[in-house]
């Protein structure tokens, strides 16, 4: 009878339009029903207040849900629920399959998003097509055996505006899919309007990345119910390390069209100090990322997103190895195929930031400035005392 | 056994108290072998269920509002235990939980403002971050860290006690020797026989106990309670009582724990199996009331209950673990719940009727009353008359045992009135000391820290005296 009575709602549901539930979803509505009746862990981070502003969870609560978590793990250590208990709680692996699905669900075009369902082979194949191409570029602009090029001209094999021709599409594409994405996203959270004292606490908690702290001050869960900082750490030097190298290609740039320098810039100069700061943060950051990938307690997250987890780390590790690599090796030999081994990785970097782990960002980000707007709005709910 | 492998404190137990006494026995210096009966997942008993830590404070103090002096304290344990308390030890218990947070962070405990939902005890009472399964972890954790010892899947059958002192504890066919001995094995409230025993059959012929849930582990067997009060050992509190609440009917056997209650009952009504009221469901405000849920519900036939609600009360109280059972009509609700539907709509008619206009406030002791029906029902009585209509089956759920040994403010376990030199006693296995009767939210976790502690530090100065006997006897 109960069963008969909830097809029926749920008949009325999809008359009424609202969406189906994939399984992955209903398990984290399953989830969060029990969680709105317990709320232990809503000291941990952003996802159990907001959770208790709501009774019910729709498709759109529990993608912004998914994606206001930040698998730290608190929740599933903490969990007297958790398996082998039979509600067999599982808060972040849950989560981080539904993050899985919005991140395809919400692919632009919308076709690409089958791009993380085997998104270790789009990164290795994205990767093998960037390296192939620069490779045979630079044996075709240089031609045989590679004669030693202008010390430390990369435009005496890459002409500027060839590279920029080839860069500048993928790299705007890259923006577009992902801005066109998250803005999809947005409008079905539907968040309300940010003020600007949201939008300002939603970007501190994203460059602090509040959440990775634990609640308590002592980091994410990695390996055990122990805590670490490291990845909040290792986290900061891979985003700051990768904003400093962006910093860096910003200057050059400037340089290159307002002031007409061209490269190679000085071993002082501001593009190459801020590439190495940045290229060496995301040495470090990416190398940590990986090692705390590997040692993950594997009921923490989803152990299927791991190639892409891991595909995204290594693209980054190979961005700086190559660029750092680069920089040693500018005035030798090898600098052309040091440049077209970087060039190679940065390409498959930007072909698949839209399809790859680097949405994590961008939808965390658009979920953490909801947060921000919805809880300076009144809670409608008056639940009363237990 | 040669003697440096022997521990000098045997800890038995895995919950709040073993670990509070492993920590001080360690911090000592004493070696410490920790005996958890349960597997790691399941490690931590009752506590790993609980919330919170009922807290003396003369001024705020981080996470606790206002001032929470011991004498209003005292009180408080007066009034729920009816005076079945032991002044000394409930004092000694009180006070200490005014210090012993500071060495709970030290241990990795973080405490944090009292949950949404829960703002009637910001005054009172510390909420443990994550719950006592984080706080169990940390124990555990700073424990391994400091070298305590600690074996799973290891439940103590018995022990080999000479003139009132710990010689060694069995389990399976292996015998543990130590100096001293902390027992912290909880109550007996997993051990559904002797639940059985305890409440007996009643008039109708049932054995009531037979439909209790439990809310917490399926550890806690009672056996070494019982060994020990067979072995001579003074017992206190009353053996037939347990803690009891109202609890989802749909709650598992075991380890359903705090998400399973059912906070509606003051909102509407509650029938028994034959569509019956039978107690005055807004006598007070619902924090204070739900504890004696439990009983009535226990009293009633088949031992279960049906709070039923109306759409009026949606949102209005903390959201249950499983959704209600949904109708749009009275009958069909009777007919899902399995009740006498002529019976159950008679009955909610004559409790609409019996309604008296009023200004509706869940906040305060309102004005919504019945008039003329009996049971009477004195607050937010609001008629039942606006579908959607939900049902809940309440099962009684058991928190906890009463039944315990007897001890001084030393931890110690007396025969005839007698202290063992090394044989001591924590938490629930000794909280009829303190609570003889009833409850308040964090007693439990006070208790258990507060002589977990003293019976850990007094376990290690036993060992010692024991290591100077040995060597003077070498
Ligand atoms: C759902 C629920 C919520 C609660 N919430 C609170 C709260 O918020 N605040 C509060 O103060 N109190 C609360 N309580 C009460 C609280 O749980 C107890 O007072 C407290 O946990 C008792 O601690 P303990 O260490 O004595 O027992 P437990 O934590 O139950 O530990 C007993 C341990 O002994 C082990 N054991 C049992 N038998 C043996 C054996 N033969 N050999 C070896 N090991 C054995 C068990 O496996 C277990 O690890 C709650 C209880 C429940 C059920
Ligand atoms: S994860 Fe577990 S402990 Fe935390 S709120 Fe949910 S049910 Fe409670
Ligand atoms: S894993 Fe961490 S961030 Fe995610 S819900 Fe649990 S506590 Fe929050």
């Amino acid at each position: 009878m109960q069963q008969l009575n909830s097809l029926t709602r749920e008949a009325q549901a999809l008359a009424a339009g609202i969406m189906p539930l994939s399984r992955n979803e209903s398990e984290v509505g399953r989830i969060m029903q029990i969680c709105n009746a317990c709320r232990y862990c809503e000291g941990f981070c952003a996802v159990f207040p907001a959770m208790t502003r709501r009774l019910e969870f729709g498709k759109a609560d529990i993608n912004y849900l998914a994606n206001l978590c930040h698998n730290c793990g608190s929740c599933l250590h903490a969990c007297q629920y958790a398996p082998p208990h039979e509600f067999a709680l599982n808060v972040p692996q849950a989560m981080a399959k539904v993050r899985g699905e919005t991140y395809s669900d919400y692919a632009w075009p919308p076709l690409f998003g089958r791009l993380y369902k085997h998104n270790g082979l789009t990164v290795a194949l994205a990767l093998a097509a960037g390296l192939a191409a620069f490779l045979m570029l630079t044996v075709l602009l240089v031609g045989k055996g590679f004669q030693a090029p202008e010390a430390g001209n990369f435009y005496s094999i890459f002409p500027h505006n060839l590279l920029v021709s080839m860069f500048a599409p993928v790299f705007l594409f890259a923006a577009l899919a992902l801005t066109l994405g998250v803005r999809k996203f947005w409008r079905d959270v539907s968040p309300g309007r940010a003020s600007l004292a949201a939008g300002g606490e939603a970007l501190g908690n994203v460059l602090a990345m509040k959440y990775l702290d634990g609640g308590h001050g002592q980091g994410c869960n990695n390996a055990d119910d122990a805590f670490t900082l490291w990845r909040r750490r290792f986290h900061h030097f891979t985003f700051y390390g990768f904003m400093l190298c962006f910093a860096a290609t910003g200057v050059a740039t400037l340089y290159h069209y307002l002031l007409g320098w061209a490269a190679p810039y000085a071993l002082g100069s501001l593009p190459v100090v801020l590439g190495v700061a940045g290229g060496i943060g995301l040495l470090i950051g990416p190398a940590g990322l990986l090692w705390l990938n590997v040692r993950r307690h594997p009921e923490q997250g989803d152990v299927a997103q791991r190639p892409m987890d891991r595909g995204f780390i290594v693209l980054l590790l190979l961005t700086s190895l190559t660029g750092l690599a680069l920089l040693a090796g500018r005035d030798g030999a090898a600098m052309g195929i040091l440049l077209a081994l970087h060039l190679g990785v940065v390409m498959a970097l930007f072909a698949t930031l839209p399809y790859g782990k680097f949405a994590h960002g961008i939808f965390r980000s658009a979920a953490l400035l909801k947060w921000s707007i919805e809880r300076r709005q009144p809670n409608n709910l008056q639940l009363g005392d237990d | 056994m040669n003697p440096s492998s022997i521990p000098d404190v045997l800890v038995i137990g895995g919950g709040n108290a073993a670990l509070c006494a492993a920590l001080m026995a360690r911090e000592a210096g004493a070696s410490v072998l920790l005996l958890e009966a349960a597997p790691r997942q399941w490690r931590g008993g009752n506590s790993s269920h609980t919330r919170n830590l009922r807290c003396m404070h003369d001024a705020p103090q981080d996470v606790l509002v206002d001032a929470y002096p011991e004498e209003e304290y005292w009180q408080d344990l007066l009034k729920v235990t009816g005076g079945i308390t032991n002044e000394k030890l409930a004092r000694l218990v009180i006070r200490a939980s005014s210090q012993c947070r500071d060495w709970m962070r030290r241990h990795g405990v973080h405490f944090q403002p009292p949950l949404s939902g829960a703002l009637h005890v910001a005054r009172t009472n510390a909420f443990f971050m994550g719950g006592g399964k984080a706080l169990v972890n940390a124990y555990f954790r700073s424990a391994e860290n400091l070298g305590v010892k600690i074996r799973y899947e290891a439940p103590v059958s018995r022990l080999e006690l000479k003139d009132g002192q710990f010689v060694a504890a069995w389990v399976g066919d292996e015998r543990i020797e130590a100096r001293a001995c902390v027992l912290a094995a909880g109550g007996f409230e997993s051990n559904r026989e002797w639940l059985r025993q305890a409440w007996g059959q009643n008039e109708r012929g049932e054995w009531p106990a037979d439909n209790f849930l439990i809310r917490g582990t399926r550890f806690n067997m009672g056996n070494l309670l019982k060994f020990m009060i067979e072995a001579g050992a003074d017992a206190i509190g009353d053996p037939t009582q347990a803690h009891m609440v109202a609890i989802d009917a749909r709650a598992p056997l075991y380890d359903g724990g705090i998400c399973t209650r059912i906070d509606c009952v003051s909102l509407g009504i509650v029938v028994n199996e034959n569509a019956q009221r039978f107690y005055d469901e807004g006598e007070d405000f619902w924090p204070k009331r739900y504890a004696i849920w439990g009983r009535l519900v226990a009293q009633q036939p088949s031992q279960i209950a049906y709070s039923i609600i109306d759409a009026k009360s949606v949102g209005r109280f903390m959201p249950p673990v499983f959704p209600g059972v949904r109708a749009n009509t009275l009958e069909d609700l009777a007919a899902q719940l399995g009740l006498d539907a002529g019976a159950f709509v008679k009955t909610v008619s004559d409790y609409n009727a019996a309604c008296q206009a009023g200004t509706f406030d869940h906040t305060t002791l309102d004005d919504c009353h019945t008039n003329g029906v009996s049971p009477a029902k004195t607050h937010w009585a609001r008629p039942i008359d606006t579908a959607p209509f939900y049902g809940y089956a309440l099962r009684p759920g058991v928190t906890f045992t009463y039944l315990g040994l007897k001890v001084d403010e030393h931890a110690a376990v007396h025969f005839g009135g007698q202290p063992s030199a090394n044989l001591f006693v924590a938490g629930e296995m000794m909280a009829g000391n303190v609570l003889g009767k009833g409850y308040t939210a964090g007693v439990g976790m006070a208790i258990g820290t507060a002589f977990g502690r003293i019976a850990g530090n007094r376990a290690a100065m036993a060992a010692k005296k024991k290591q100077g006997e040995y060597r003077a006897a070498a």
